[in-house]
């Protein structure tokens, strides 16, 4: 087996749960994960979209409890590893250690990208699990590169192995990548990812950034399937790193069985850019508002995108999904006065 | 009127905001602040303003018990614990704003009647504050079998204790979702903005009702427990009209301080005082009542 230049990381059946209105079955989960572990994908991520513990009326119930689909995922893996999110002040440390006995080997414990510091709990278990353990700063368009570097030095004095750049409203452009990606490399002794969204057709372009700059961790999606316009495309990525000359230790044409012959089917709508998440690329808004902004718009008659440019404007942050509503019904008030 | 003696354990933020709160209380009077640095603005603060200060911890309080009668706890769960053994010992009301809830939780607006007589009353979390009584008011029309909240707090106003043991609001706030707010289920979520300049204290409340129907009863009693919040808390007020859909309710709250410590972002962190010093002020109207 030749050297891997860095991992590929799937979160089709985590960032997918978006998507797919968190509605993922034991049967879509065991097929995806068969196709994965036998396209040689080392660590793929299974949760609901918001991490563990993410089912709420807030975010969505999930139709299948995530622990039996970590479970059912686990089950038919002979090499990959099943990987949880898990966010501070929605998941806790007891859904962890759930998971790690449904078979989870990998936790990501993400935070906003200014507020490291309510993750060391959740790190430090993770580490004590025995477990992979990766700190995952999301939103990071919102911060200075100093500020990132002092926030990933928080994660990486909890026990953090594996530090992430996350892009989760698609707006960062392949400069500031590099950037981020590069500043980390000289100022952190872990490892370095990147997890990108397709807002604004940027994931693939940010992803040979964030490589060629050093990341060793970098995420994808079989088809795309993610919240907002999904996510740098897994299979398409093989193809590119591969082109580029590097060795991802994934098999091109397994891995594109698994997109088109498992996940395809069950999507329930294309990966498109559509106009919504444009504006969400384009305002920096987290990317699983975008369902949620849609059902907004249409029950309060208001534009999609006037939502999404205000909610950029008040600086959202992920997890704030309550504050689509409240800004649809006073958007729709002031139109009726 | 006679008043009823105040001392506040934990000079920090939350112990001097609650100063300034029980100066404006008309049954309370503040009477000692105690902390383990001399140093510490809230004991200067507290000096400068004519109130006895005991720089030695809970020690010194203990020599100086005829100080008095109700003792507000905001340190940590752990130190928590010991004072209340002490204090509870020495026939002395206890007012716990720490994680520790070894008393019962208690809320204004909800429960306060049932724990008049418990020597110590726990004030929940900051969410909790601010959520409890929305699901309260809507669990008194229709059965709620589950009520989630959302907090989302300004960074500035998520102090080092709160950040550490993040989980901890989640436990308890959930707890108390179902004890005092009558869900049959509960879950708590904590959100931290860093937006500047820094957001009002906001939450939400999504409760899913046994039935559909009740709607216009929902959103009266929702109306009418906002008002009553509104008594120790003014700046607590609906975003919007609550939103129905099916057996689904949300409601969209927020919270501003009166900014007598903190700045009046830090809603979450004036409505645990604000409802500290109103249980102790009912307290001890109770109290003085039995006297009579």
């Amino acid at each position: 087996m030749t050297q891997r230049s860095f991992e590929i990381l799937d979160v089709t059946l985590r960032d997918g749960s978006h998507a797919m209105k968190h509605a993922f079955t034991e049967q879509h989960v065991r097929d995806t994960a068969k196709g994965l572990d036998l396209a040689g994908v080392n660590y793929f991520e299974v949760s609901h979209g918001d991490g563990l513990g993410g089912s709420s009326l807030q975010y969505g119930l999930s139709k299948v409890d995530e622990l039996k689909l970590i479970e059912a995922a686990a089950d038919v893996c002979k090499t990959s590893k099943v990987s949880v999110l898990l966010i501070p002040g929605i998941g806790i440390k007891e859904d962890l250690q759930e998971a790690v006995k449904a078979g989870a080997k990998m936790v990501r414990v993400a935070t906003h990208v200014t507020e490291a510091d309510v993750a060391a709990q959740h790190i430090a278990l993770g580490r004590e699990l025995g477990l992979k353990t990766v700190g995952f700063l999301m939103m990071a368009h919102m911060a200075s590169v100093e500020k990132i570097v002092e926030q990933a030095k928080l994660f990486e004095s909890y026990g953090a192995e594996v530090i992430y750049v996350t892009d989760s409203a698609g707006y960062m452009l392949p400069h500031e990548v590099t950037e981020r990606i590069s500043a980390l490399k000289q100022s952190v002794g872990c490892e370095i990812g990147f997890h990108g969204h397709n807002n604004l057709s940027m994931a693939m372009a940010n992803t040979v950034a964030a490589v060629e700059a050093g990341a060793t961790y970098i995420d994808g999606s079989l088809r795309a399937l993610g919240a907002g316009s999904g996510n740098t495309q897994t299979e398409v990525m093989v193809a590119v790193l591969e082109r580029l000359g590097y060795s991802t230790g994934i098999d091109l044409y397994k891995i594109m069985d698994v997109a088109n012959e498992v996940v395809a089917p069950f999507m329930q709508r294309p990966q498109e850019i559509t106009g919504s998440s444009l504006i969400m690329g384009y305002s920096g808004v987290y990317s699983s508002f975008l369902l949620h902004t849609q059902t907004a718009a249409e029950k309060f008659g208001v534009d999609e995108r006037d939502i999404l440019v205000e909610l950029g404007r008040m600086k959202a942050v992920g997890g704030q999904e309550d504050l689509i509503y409240d800004v649809a019904q006073s958007f729709a008030a002031k139109k009726a006065q | 009127m006679k008043k009823l003696k105040v001392g506040i354990i934990g000079s920090g933020n939350i112990g001097t905001d609650l100063m300034y709160k029980i100066e404006r209380s008309d049954a309370l009077q503040m009477s000692v602040m105690v902390g383990i640095d001399p140093e510490s603005e809230g004991l200067k603060r507290a000096a400068e303003r004519g109130y006895e200060v005991v720089a030695n911890g809970i020690d010194g309080l203990m020599e100086k018990l005829e100080l008095v009668d109700i003792v507000f706890d905001a340190t940590s769960a752990k130190a928590h614990k010991h004072h209340s053994e002490l204090l509870v010992a020495a026939g002395k009301k206890v007012i716990d704003l720490t994680p520790a809830a070894i008393g019962p939780f208690t809320v204004p607006t909800v429960n306060l009647d049932e724990h008049f007589e418990k020597p110590n009353l726990n004030m929940v979390t900051c969410g909790g504050q601010a959520t409890i009584p929305i699901v309260n008011a809507i669990s008194r029309v229709v059965e709620v079998e589950y009520a989630e909240i959302v907090a989302t707090v300004a960074s500035k106003s998520a102090g080092p204790g709160t950040r550490a043991n993040i989980d901890e609001f989640t436990h308890t706030t959930s707890k108390a979702i179902e004890q005092v707010g009558g869900a049959k289920k509960g879950k708590a979520i904590i959100i931290l903005n860093p937006a500047e300049p820094p957001i009002l204290m906001r939450d939400t409340v999504h409760a899913l009702m046994a039935d559909e129907g009740q709607e216009q009863a929902v959103i009266k009693s929702i109306n009418d427990m906002v008002k009553e919040v509104q008594s120790y808390v003014p700046g607590y007020r609906l975003r919007g009209a609550p939103q129905f859909d099916g057996r689904k309710v949300s409601v969209f709250l927020e919270v501003e301080g009166a900014g007598d410590f903190f700045p009046p972002y830090s809603g979450n962190l004036d409505i645990m005082t604000a409802a500290a010093a109103k249980v102790a002020n009912e307290m001890a109207k109770q109290l003085m009542a039995a006297e009579v």
